[in-house]
């Protein structure tokens, strides 16, 4: 049997902080959207101009691509271009 | 924003919510691992914060685009943290990393890991505590508030909170223990 004192609980409760509120929303958010992100970024990495008009507004290009631009989508976005 | 940890559904529940296309159950279930995926990342592999992010976001993808393989709905845990284990595996060994590091220690990360599952399991206790109890201890233990902070946030006398996180702290281990002492047949 597993015995537990006060100090051994506070231990394993500060083991699981919460993650990031950000992180949190993306994960909820980006699977409806993923198929839209992955075509948008595979085009975007074959066409240099279209990459150029995407990171140049990455909310119309979201909307163009039939996604709703929520901030940690286009947070998420941003980021795949960058690499 | 403070994330629920009061009784919900089961996690074989919100599986089964997540299959029907249940986007509150999808939420639910990310905000319930998030913590665990959260963790492997940085403390069993110590990735830096844009590569955890990195695997957060492929574990949680990879589970809503492979839960129909899921086998039993019970399993999601032992899943999610296999499938994150993998992916920080996978990123540490990926030729286009920039910043080339030691071989992971496998050892050490699943040492990590027993440890966080363990902690998964004390936090899965919070839940049957009073939401007092919950909220002290996870802004105490996992948020790291200072008794002011505490305080102001909860309007609560200071000078009672050491008080009241001991107490709670005694009823989740009575909790606990009582879970380990089964008086009836277990779920598990």
């Amino acid at each position: 049997m597993t015995a537990y004192n006060e100090e051994r609980l506070g231990e394993l409760l500060r083991m699981l902080p919460p993650a990031p509120a950000g992180w949190v929303t993306a994960a909820q958010e980006l699977p409806f959207a993923r198929i839209q992100l992955d075509a948008l970024v595979e085009r975007a990495e074959a066409d240099a101009a279209f990459r150029a008009s995407v990171v140049d507004d990455l909310e119309l290009a979201l909307r163009a691509a039939g996604v709703e631009p929520k901030p940690a989508i286009v947070d998420h976005l941003r980021k795949r271009l960058a690499r | 924003m403070a994330e629920s940890v009061a009784a919900t559904p089961t996690d074989a529940e919100l599986v089964a919510g997540c299959r029907k296309g249940d986007p509150e159950a999808w939420n639910a279930l990310v905000e319930r691992f998030a913590r665990y995926v959260s963790a492997i990342a940085t403390q069993a592999f110590r990735l830096p914060a844009p590569d955890a992010e990195d695997v957060f976001q492929d574990v949680f993808a990879r589970v809503y685009e492979r839960l129909d393989t899921l086998r039993s709905d019970e399993a999601i845990r032992p899943w999610i943290g296999q499938l994150t284990r993998n992916c920080c595996l996978d990123l540490l060994r990926s030729s286009n990393r920039v910043v080339l590091v030691a071989e992971p220690d496998e050892q050490l990360a699943d040492e990590v890991i027993a440890r966080l599952d363990e902690a998964l399991d004390v936090r899965d206790g919070l839940a049957s505590l009073g939401p007092e109890c919950r909220d002290i201890l996870d802004r105490f233990f996992c948020r790291d508030e200072s008794y002011r902070t505490i305080s102001g946030e909860l309007q609560i006398p200071a000078g009672t909170i050491a008080s009241r996180i001991s107490r709670c702290l005694g009823q989740l281990r009575s909790e606990l223990e009582g879970r380990n002492h089964p008086t009836s047949s277990s779920s598990e």
